[in-house]
């Protein structure tokens, strides 16, 4: 335990990883998670650990792949345009049964965005991101002070199953001040005892240890053996937390910094005497889908408040399955909710109107598209064409 | 109380770091705080700023997209700001460099000459420290004490003099309102 301090989201981040026990980082700098890398570079040598800034974000992933094989607290981060590069990396990491941990921390998408903070790698985060039949834990903080205290967690639940975890952070949590304390000792991994599956220079004889990510002709058994545990971690490890969440009209859904816009809403509507809730997952995967069908039934409508445009909204309605209307509040591309925007969509809610409620196919209504070209232009791929 | 602050001038004059020590003066005064900076691809000579949050309860979002209190040190940051602050919120400008008034009657306005404060006690750079002054005066939002504490954790490295010096820019703009 400590006092509380003013850090930075990704400064506490990092120190978190290294009190977590983290002895290897390898990274490539991106804007907005450039603290972290620059932080482990002043901090992971001293701490007896290893710091490599790598020749690009595939490098990186690679690398702690080699180092979580050996049982090292082994991590990575980058932000979204290079947690796509990572991807071939992560999905090996899953086949090899490896722990380790890849930060997240986003920004404005598709393609290269923006650098402003975003959340529109939900999907990315929670359904693999990789090929194949794998998933990732996702730790998705609200405050410069999980950002700090979740590495510790990551790595537990990553050791404790066997499979990489991710923190999903955005932007503005990385950029910002905040005053946090971290809610444990610093860990010595030299005290932790090594894995019995763990790459390592060995005596006495014992059989070597190989980490394969190639099955061969046990693929199917394996990825079925697989996904024993991740039935384990749905039902055991959600995480969540709720605000006035038992008994409201209008149930707020959101991770990350939106939840804290939606607590604004919540308080507001308070005033106003209108019943408003928050369910904020923290675990994004496994998603706490079990607790919001109860809440949700309760409710009159489940608005999901994202950063994004309709990603969270899909676990929403698989998770309320139709029992309660789900309804979503989007700001996609670095747009960022407040009080007052969400209080407009509960509003349209309660009194059946449009505004702050985003509909995909209503959103294109009376619009249409078409494919144009013109032969006057030239034709294609004819390098003598036009004028 | 929840305080929602943006302050806002040239690169340089320092309003990056007096965000920064009003959001630590917040921590030592056992409240909530938070700050952030506007990053992005900003010009050289161009507009800097900072959201800062003081609160008794919980920050909301960092970013303070209605400020209940505007510092503007610089022109260009008046009619950026002017549009986005509260309905009944607090305007303190830097009348050293400011000439333009806002047009907002809805608002309070107070002018404070913090480069000429500064330049009295012989240092232009620590206007920021003036305007600092004067919204504690007029916002209460963190004590004087609190600052001062602050400083010692965030400008680590500045000598005793310097130190002695920003405490008087902070109490001269203090006064500075009446």
């Amino acid at each position: 335990m400590t006092e509380k301090t003013l850090r930075k989201g990704n400064e506490a981040l990092a120190e978190g990883a290294i009190r977590a026990g983290a002895r290897f980082f390898a990274g490539y700098p991106i804007t907005p998670q450039n603290e972290v890398p620059e932080y482990m570079s002043a901090f992971m040598a001293d701490a007896g650990g290893a710091f490599v800034q790598a020749e690009s974000e595939v490098a990186a992933v690679n690398m702690v792949y080699g180092a979580a094989a050996t049982g090292t607290r082994s991590m990575t981060s980058s932000s979204s345009p290079g947690i796509s590069l990572k991807q071939e990396g992560i999905t090996y990491l899953a086949s090899a049964d490896l722990p380790c941990l890849i930060v997240n921390v986003m920004r404005g998408g598709p393609g290269l965005g923006s650098i402003a903070g975003a959340q529109g790698d939900y999907f990315q985060a929670t359904r693999g991101g990789g090929n194949g039949d794998y998933h990732v834990i996702v730790l998705a903080p609200n405050s410069v002070e999980e950002l700090g205290n979740f590495p510790k967690l990551g790595f537990e639940l990553a050791e404790k199953y066997r499979m990489p975890c991710m923190i999903l952070a955005d932007g503005i949590l990385g950029q910002m001040m905040e005053s946090m304390a971290f809610n444990f000792d610093p860990v010595d991994p030299n005290t932790l005892g090594k894995f019995d599956w763990a790459v390592d220079i060995h005596k006495n004889g014992r059989a070597k240890n190989n980490v394969f990510s190639y099955k061969g002709d046990n693929l199917i058994a394996d990825v079925v053996e697989r996904s024993k545990r991740y039935g384990l971690i749905e039902k055991t490890e959600p995480r969540w937390e709720e605000r006035d969440a038992e008994d409201c009209d209008v149930l707020l859904v959101a991770y990350g910094l939106s939840s804290r816009a939606c607590l604004e809403a919540v308080n507001k509507a308070k005033e106003e005497g209108v019943k408003v809730g928050l369910f904020r997952p923290i675990t994004l995967w496994p998603f706490p889908s079990r607790r919001l069908a109860e809440l949700a039934a309760k409710a009159k409508g489940v608005l999901s408040v994202e950063q994004s445009l309709g990603q969270l909204v899909q676990d929403v309605k698989l998770a309320v399955n139709g029992r309660t209307p789900v309804y979503l509040n989007a700001y996609p591309a670095g747009g960022q909710p407040d009080g007052a925007s969400i209080l407009t969509a509960v509003h349209s809610i309660l009194n059946g109107g449009k505004e702050g409620l985003f509909d995909l196919q209503e959103h294109a209504e009376g619009f249409v598209y078409e494919c144009k070209r013109d032969s006057r232009l030239g034709i294609q791929g004819d390098l003598k064409g036009g004028k | 109380m929840y305080q929602g602050i943006r302050i806002a001038g040239f690169g340089g004059q320092g309003v990056i770091s007096a965000g920064i020590l009003l959001a630590q003066a917040g921590v030592e005064n056992k409240k909530n705080a938070s700050w952030l900076p506007s990053y992005g691809p900003e010009m050289r000579g161009g507009t800097a700023n900072c959201s800062v949050v003081v609160s008794d309860g919980e920050v909301y979002t960092p970013i303070v997209s209605a400020p209940d209190t505007v510092i503007v040190m610089n022109e260009p940051s008046l009619p950026k700001f002017e549009p986005i602050i509260k309905k009944g919120g607090l305007l303190i400008i830097n009348s050293s460099l400011v000439n333009s008034r806002p047009a907002r009657t809805d608002i309070t306005t107070v002018c404070v000459p913090c480069n000429q404060i500064a330049e009295g006690l012989g240092m232009d750079r620590i206007a920021n420290l003036v305007a600092l002054g004067a919204f504690i005066k007029l916002t209460g939002a963190v004590t004087l004490e609190s600052v001062e504490h602050a400083m010692k954790k965030v400008y680590k490295r500045a000598k005793p003099e310097m130190l002695e010096l920003n405490k008087q820019a902070l109490q001269a703009g203090y006064d500075a309102v009446k």
